[in-house]
């Protein structure tokens, strides 16, 4: 009875907060959205458009396009033009769909391979000295300070066969011919996971750190060896982490065009290469766009998933 | 030492008298430094079965690194630690048969109320209906029932702690070790509580160890208290004694309110010996004997309630001194007056308000008679 009627109390006092909503308040929220407007949907339609239209011998090459002297009627007559064709052709050509697959395929191993590799070192990280936190933290950003181009072709140089990484076995004696690395699927997972790792190590670090230490003294305490509260404490409380560090790797992964360009082969299929060979090498700039608007749409999905996630942990933290 | 047998005011259990006791716990003059930084310093302390134990201190007194390295959380550095005739040395925390309930509580924010009571349970492999039935008796054990499927995050502060207590609790420890269990409630809560644990140790009949920087929580809940101090014991007595027969100033200082006044031997007299103090006109009579030689600087302590107010002068044969009211503080239950005796001694006495009167007889400015038995102080030499 008594509860009831406080939290009918506390609904009461919120009310006229949310009402007071001002001006500048609107202002503030509006500058987002205006941001996402003008930089993500408009040029989402621009995009969209064009994957409707035809293509065409021309500057831009593709029809219809907009012309505003032409009025209602020229606009009305552009929009009836417009066709679902190059959709429909994304499914004939069988090299679209598996460029799709293997695009998704490529990027969930790698993101796997990442969270392999960054797991221990964010793990390592976090439980390292407080004074050097700081450091090993810069340490991981440090590679964004120079060309991301330029850090990937520097794997060129490593991986190709007569590159460092041979020279080194070579040497070492494990092997005796230089192994064929560069230019196959293996060079791009490593290219992945090198160029996407602090993606995934930061928001993992960011929940190891916070992770109370006294947890697991208390799941130590109550017979609990360290490798096992390892597995009942540390992993499932870190969750929230991993799966914001792999969204942060698939993601972008997913549609990456110079990783695949630069160290993979003539096998490796990703969308991002074939999206670039259809609108450079081909200049079909409709169907480009149609592989681009279905690259997005395979990735909201994904990234939907992680901002239900993201406000859930939100709400947990609340 | 005072005449006066002061045993245990709770019930009649002593094993620390007996000099066959075989002790349960005992620390054997261990030493646990951090870098330059001795936390506990050579230091030696048994504790028996079925005992409740407080270690009491101020922050960084060495009490927490007492009960870290009982739980096995630190090793000592030099030393070693018997539990139950076992030696703790390289004994890993998950091993050990002392549970502990953390000053945080360290719930596992991931698991429900029945999920963190049956962590431990788990640990052992038991089969899941004993588990269960276990959980079931602990949960009925801190009235938290109802709340078992609930996560901690969605309970009070004061069900986390039953939950704490709970989890700890459950795999039946050979001793209970609480890190300042209580320190996070409030005082209402913390006063119930306190009951409610002392309670809870009787009726289980285990051996709980106690770390707190609270005196009254301490004096409350133990059968003996350790004041700590610069990771050495200072003085380890029963609740009673510590407050009767502090051994030192520290020990006095460190618990409730006290006079202390310091004055030189006078004259040693069989039971009774008398102290000369400045600017007091009679010499203070203490019957107790002490190693203090005559001649020598000591301290006489004495506790403000134990101080009697007058305007009359009192009967002759007991301590007295006259003084100026200076200050009066009233607290509800007693009133605290301050009356200068001399240039640089300041009395304080308490006063029970026995009665609902508004005015009180004795007020600002006043010159009154402070007076106190002979027994009533005690002598302190360091």
């Amino acid at each position: 009875m008594t509860e009831t009627l406080a939290l009918g109390a506390a609904e009461e006092s919120k009310a006229p907060a949310k009402k007071r909503r001002s001006l500048g308040n609107w202002l503030l929220i509006a500058v987002p959205y205006a941001w996402l407007l003008f930089f993500f949907l408009v040029p989402f339609f621009i995009v969209f458009k064009i994957s409707l239209s035809e293509v065409a011998v021309a500057i831009p090459p593709y029809l219809p396009t907009f012309d505003l002297s032409e009025g209602w009627a020229g606009l009305r007559e552009n929009l009836s033009s417009f066709s679902f064709e190059n959709y429909l052709f994304l499914f004939e050509d069988d090299l679209y769909w598996k460029s799709y697959l293997s695009s998704v395929w490529i990027a969930a191993t790698s993101t796997l391979l990442t969270l392999l590799v960054g797991f221990p070192l964010a793990y390592g990280m976090a439980r390292a000295p407080k004074a050097w936190q700081p450091t090993l933290l810069m340490l991981v950003i440090l590679p964004f300070w120079t060309s991301f181009l330029i850090r990937v072709y520097a794997w060129i140089g490593i991986l190709k066969n007569e590159g460092l990484l041979n020279q080194l076995l070579l040497w070492l004696g494990v092997i005796d011919q230089p192994l064929t690395i560069l230019n196959t699927n293996a060079a791009v997972y490593v290219g992945i996971v090198y160029s996407y790792l602090p993606f995934l190590v930061l928001p993992l670090y960011a929940t190891l750190e916070k992770l109370d230490e006294s947890l697991l003294e208390a799941a130590s305490d109550l017979g609990c060896p360290p490798w096992r509260a390892f597995w009942s404490i540390t992993v499932p409380l870190s969750l929230p982490g991993v799966i914001a560090g792999c969204f942060l790797v698939f993601i972008p992964a997913v549609g990456e065009f110079v990783i695949p360009d630069l160290l993979g082969g003539s096998e490796t299929l990703m969308i991002g290469k074939t999206l670039w060979a259809e609108f450079f090498n081909n200049r079909d700039w409709p169907v480009s766009s149609a592989v681009a608007v279905i690259l997005l749409l395979i990735l909201v999905v994904p990234i939907v998933l992680f901002q239900n996630q993201q406000q859930r942990a939100q709400e947990k933290d609340a | 030492m005072a005449k006066k047998p002061i045993g245990p005011v709770r019930r009649s259990f002593a094993p620390w008298e007996n000099p066959d006791a075989k002790p349960f716990i005992e620390f054997r003059n261990v030493t646990k430094r951090f870098g330059d930084f001795t936390a506990v310093d050579n230091l030696s302390l048994k504790i028996y079965e079925r005992e409740f134990f407080a270690l009491l201190g101020g922050s960084g007194c060495g009490k927490t690194t007492m009960m870290r390295m009982l739980a096995g959380f630190e090793e000592p550095n030099e030393g070693e630690i018997f539990l139950d005739g076992q030696n703790l040395r390289g004994v890993p925390p998950y091993r050990r048969p002392a549970n502990m309930m953390f000053q945080s509580y360290a719930l596992f924010p991931h698991m429900t109320v029945e999920g963190n009571v049956a962590f431990g349970l788990k640990q052992d492999r038991l089969p899941k209906g004993e588990i269960e039935a276990r959980v079931q008796e602990m949960l009925k054990l801190v009235k938290l029932e109802a709340f078992a499927k609930r996560k901690p995050h969605q309970l009070s502060g004061g069900q986390r702690q039953r939950v704490a207590l709970a989890r700890s609790l459950a795999k039946k420890p050979k001793v209970l070790l609480l890190d300042e269990p209580l320190g996070a409630l409030d005082r209402k809560l913390r006063e119930e509580t306190q009951f409610e644990l002392t309670d809870l140790q009787a009726e289980l009949g285990m051996t709980f160890l106690i770390v707190t920087h609270d005196q009254e929580e301490a004096m409350t809940v133990a059968d003996r208290i350790a004041v700590m101090d610069k990771g050495r014991i200072i003085q380890v007595a029963t609740p009673a004694e510590i407050y009767e027969v502090p051994n030192s100033r520290f020990v006095a200082d460190f618990i409730g309110s006290i006079n202390m006044i310091e004055a030189k031997v006078a004259t040693r007299n069989g039971e009774a010996t008398h102290l000369r103090a400045s600017g007091f006109d009679r010499e203070i009579v203490v019957d107790q004997q002490t190693e203090a030689s005559v001649g020598d600087t000591v301290w006489f302590a004495i506790r403000p309630e134990k101080v009697r107010l007058s305007f009359d002068a009192p009967a002759d044969g007991c301590n007295a001194v006259q003084g100026e009211i200076w200050d009066i503080g009233y607290l509800g239950d007693v009133s605290i007056f301050h009356a200068k005796a001399t240039e640089d001694v300041v009395l304080k006495s308490t006063v029970a308000n026995v009665t609902r009167t508004v005015e009180r007889p004795i007020s600002w400015d006043d010159r009154v008679w402070l007076s106190w038995d002979r027994d009533a102080g005690v002598i302190l030499t360091r």
